[in-house]
C-alpha cells in the first residue's frame, strides 16, 4: 500500500482513527509502581493525571503547569503576612489506628501554618514512591489527603512525583509545603511568654505515639488507642476570635508536650510550672508507657494544641476551645513563672517538683 | 528491633537459612525469659538460633561493692524487678555479714520515697535488716518457675568483667554444656577483644559512693548523655545521667545536711 498517493477521502480507516485528536483520558492500569512511572513519559503522565489530579480536583492543579499561581490582591485581603512551611512524612506503618500518612501529611502542615495565627490556604503534594509500591494503596492515601484537605478547608494546588528503585525508600514518603495568610494584629511567638501567663492544652496526650507503636505490631498488644491526627485550624480560629493577644501556640508533635514547653521556656527565658494531675492521659497510654518505660510527656501527638495566653484570658480561651470539637477537653495545665529560666517543672500529685528536660535521643523511631 | 528473646527465636524460625544470634543482657530480671527461649528452641528443634549470654547476677556484684575497702555507702535500695525473680532471702548475707540495711523497692516515685524513709528508720534505730517495701510483687522465695528455668539452662561463670568494677567472681551466667548447641561462644570463634574503661571515667568510685557524680573530672563536660564516657552516664537509670538531668542548675536549693536524727 502506497500511503503517499492516498488523499483524505481515501485514507485507510486505521490512519483516519489515528488522526483524530485523542481525548484527554489518562488511565493508570498498572497494579504496582515501576521506575517508568517516574521517567517523565506516558506512564508518569497517567499516574499524575489519574491518581493525583483527578482526585485532588482543583482548577489550578488541573492546568498542570510547573507551578501554581495566585492573585495577590485576594490573598492580601485575609491578613498582612504570608506564612510558609514544609514538612516531610515518613511514618511507618502507612496506615495506623486513627489515621494514615495521607491524612497526616495534610493535617501536619495545616497545623504548622495554623499555630502561627495563619489561615491555611494552599498545600503542595510531593511524593517519593518506592518501585513496587501498590497503586491501590497509593489511591487510598491520595483519597485520604483529599478528604483531610476538604475538612481543613485547604486546596492541594501543585505537586511532584518521583520513583526510586526498590530499597532506596521505604514504600512512600510525602512532603507537603503550605502557605497561609496571618491575620493582621496576631503576633504569636515562642519568644513572647511572660510570667503570669496560663498554659492551656486541648486534650489527651500521647495517643498518636502510642497508636503508631501498637500499629507496628511488634508488641503483639491489642488496645483501642487511636491516633489523635486532626487539623487544628478551626480550633485556632475559635481561640483567635476571643483572644487575638495569644502569646504562643504550637502543635505538640514529635517530642511531645515536654519538648514544646521547653522550646517556649528557652525562647522566652522564663520557667513553666505544670500540674501533673491536670494533664489528661488515657489509661491505655499510661499502661503502655509503664510497660515500655516511656514518658507520655514525650510521646508524639498529631492533634494537640498548646496555647499560652495572658493569665486573665485563660478562662475565656478555655471556654471558647471547649465549644469546638477539637477542644472539648481543653484545660489549663500550668503557668509561666519567672524561674527557673528556660526550665519546665512538673508539680507532682504528692507535692514534689520534677524537672522535665528535653529528650537526648528519640523515644521512638519514625513516628510522623 | 526485638522486644523479647522470643522475637529473636521467631526471626530464626522465619529465616532458617540464616544464623540468628541473640545478645542476652541483664540481671536476673531478664535471664528467665532468655532461659525459657532456649528451652522453647530446644523443644522446636531450631538449629540456627544462638545465644551470647552476658547475663549477670546482682548478689555477687553487691558483695564485690561491699567487700571494697573504699565503700562509702550506708545502705541499699534493693532492685524490685530482680527481687521479683530471686526473692528477698538472698540479701540476708548483706545485712548479717556486711551490716548494711537494705530495702527492696518498687519503681514508682512513692515506692522510692517510702524505701528511703524505711532505710533512714533503720539507720536511726541502728538496725541492719532486709526489708521489703515492694510486697505487692516480691516474695521471700522469689519466682520458682523463673528460678527453675534459669537453673536448667544457665551455669555461673567463674568470673565476669564489669565496667567500672573490674572482674567479679561468680557474677555472670553462661549456658550449661547441655545447651552448647545454642551457645554462640561455642559455635563461633569470638576475638575476645578487651576494651578498657576510659582512663578519665570514675564510674567505679561513683558506684562505691566514694565520689558524687558532679565530683568526677569529666561529669557534664566531656561526659554527658549525648557523649557518655562511662556506664553511669549511658543509661538514663545511671547515677550520673540522673544527676545530669535533674541536678544541674536545679531550681531547688540543695538541702542542708541533716544534723539531727529524724524522730519517727
Amino acid at each position: 500500500m502506497d500511503l503517499r498517493t492516498q488523499t483524505n477521502a481515501t485514507l485507510h480507516p486505521l490512519f483516519a482513527a489515528m488522526q483524530q485528536p485523542q481525548p484527554n483520558h489518562h488511565r493508570l492500569r498498572d497494579r504496582t509502581i515501576t521506575l517508568a512511572h517516574g521517567s517523565g513519559g506516558k506512564a508518569m503522565r497517567d499516574l499524575i493525571e489519574d491518581v493525583f489530579v483527578r482526585q485532588f480536583d482543583h482548577p489550578v492543579l488541573s492546568q498542570l503547569e510547573d507551578q501554581a499561581s495566585f492573585d495577590l490582591a485576594g490573598l492580601a485581603a485575609l491578613g498582612d503576612r504570608l506564612a510558609f512551611t514544609t514538612d516531610s512524612y515518613v511514618v511507618d506503618p502507612l496506615f495506623f489506628p486513627g489515621g494514615d500518612i495521607g491524612q497526616l501529611a495534610v493535617t501536619g502542615t495545616v497545623n504548622d501554618l495554623a499555630v502561627s495565627g495563619a489561615t491555611p490556604l494552599y498545600l503542595t503534594c510531593s511524593v517519593i514512591l518506592e518501585e513496587g509500591f501498590g497503586v491501590d494503596t497509593l489511591r487510598r492515601v491520595v483519597q485520604s489527603m483529599k478528604a483531610a484537605a476538604e475538612e481543613a478547608g485547604v486546596a492541594i494546588v501543585t505537586g511532584d512525583t518521583k520513583v526510586v528503585p526498590r530499597g532506596a525508600a521505604d514504600q512512600l514518603f510525602i512532603n507537603t509545603a503550605g502557605i497561609g495568610i496571618i491575620r493582621a494584629g496576631v503576633t504569636c511567638s515562642a519568644a513572647s511568654l511572660q510570667p503570669g501567663d496560663g498554659v492551656i492544652l486541648n486534650g489527651e496526650i500521647g495517643n498518636h505515639g502510642a497508636a503508631i507503636l501498637i500499629g507496628r505490631g511488634d508488641l503483639a498488644l491489642e488496645t483501642s488507642i487511636e491516633s489523635d491526627c486532626q487539623a487544628l485550624n478551626g480550633l485556632v480560629d475559635a481561640i483567635l476570635a476571643v483572644c487575638p493577644s495569644v502569646r504562643a501556640m504550637r502543635d505538640a508533635t514529635r517530642g511531645g508536650l515536654a519538648t514544646v514547653l521547653n522550646e517556649f521556656a528557652q525562647s522566652s527565658q522564663v520557667g513553666i510550672h505544670l500540674q501533673a494531675e491536670a494533664i489528661p492521659v488515657r489509661q491505655e497510654v499510661r499502661g503502655l508507657c509503664e510497660l515500655l518505660g516511656l514518658d507520655p510527656l514525650y510521646l508524639a501527638n498529631e492533634g494537640k494544641l498548646v496555647v499560652v495566653v495572658p493569665g486573665d484570658q485563660v478562662e475565656t480561651v478555655v471556654a471558647a476551645m471547649r465549644s469546638h470539637p477539637a477542644g472539648q477537653q481543653a484545660r489549663r495545665i500550668g503557668e509561666v513563672v519567672a524561674a527557673p529560666v528556660g526550665g519546665v517543672v512538673l508539680q507532682t500529685a504528692f507535692g514534689t517538683g520534677r524537672i522535665v528536660d528535653r529528650l537526648v535521643g528519640d523515644q521512638l523511631p519514625r513516628i510522623c | 528491633m526485638v522486644y523479647s528473646p522470643m522475637d529473636a527465636l521467631h526471626l530464626a524460625r522465619e529465616h532458617p537459612q540464616r544464623d540468628v544470634v541473640f545478645f542476652a543482657i541483664g540481671f536476673e530480671t531478664t535471664a528467665p525469659s532468655t532461659a525459657l527461649t532456649v528451652l522453647q528452641a530446644e523443644r522446636e528443634g531450631i538449629q540456627n538460633f544462638y545465644l551470647l549470654s552476658h547475663h549477670v547476677l546482682v548478689i555477687p556484684a553487691l558483695e564485690a561493692l561491699l567487700a571494697n575497702p573504699d565503700l562509702q555507702l550506708d545502705g541499699f535500695i534493693g532492685p524490685g524487678h530482680v527481687s521479683m525473680v530471686i526473692g528477698s532471702n538472698p540479701y540476708h548475707r548483706i545485712a548479717t555479714h556486711y551490716h548494711k540495711p537494705i530495702v527492696i523497692s518498687g519503681f514508682e516515685p512513692l515506692d522510692i520515697l517510702q524505701s528511703i524513709w524505711m532505710l533512714l528508720k533503720q539507720r536511726v534505730e541502728t538496725r541492719c535488716q532486709v526489708e521489703n517495701q515492694y510486697t505487692r510483687l516480691v516474695q521471700p522465695g522469689g519466682n520458682g518457675v523463673a528460678l527453675e528455668a534459669m537453673g536448667r539452662v544457665f551455669a555461673v561463670r567463674d568470673r565476669f568483667a564489669w565496667r567500672g568494677l573490674g572482674e567479679i567472681p561468680n557474677s555472670g551466667l553462661k549456658l550449661r554444656s547441655e545447651y552448647a548447641a545454642f551457645d554462640a561462644e561455642v559455635k563461633f570463634s569470638l576475638p575476645n577483644v578487651q576494651v578498657a574503661d576510659h582512663p578519665a571515667c570514675q564510674c567505679g568510685d561513683i558506684l562505691k559512693g566514694v565520689l558524687k557524680p558532679w565530683q568526677c573530672k569529666v561529669f557534664g563536660t566531656a561526659c554527658t548523655p549525648e557523649t557518655p564516657i562511662g556506664t553511669c552516664m549511658v543509661s538514663s537509670e545511671g547515677a550520673c545521667a540522673a544527676y545530669y538531668k535533674y541536678g544541674r542548675g536545679a531550681p531547688f536549693q540543695r538541702s542542708a545536711p541533716v544534723t539531727q536524727p529524724i524522730r519517727v
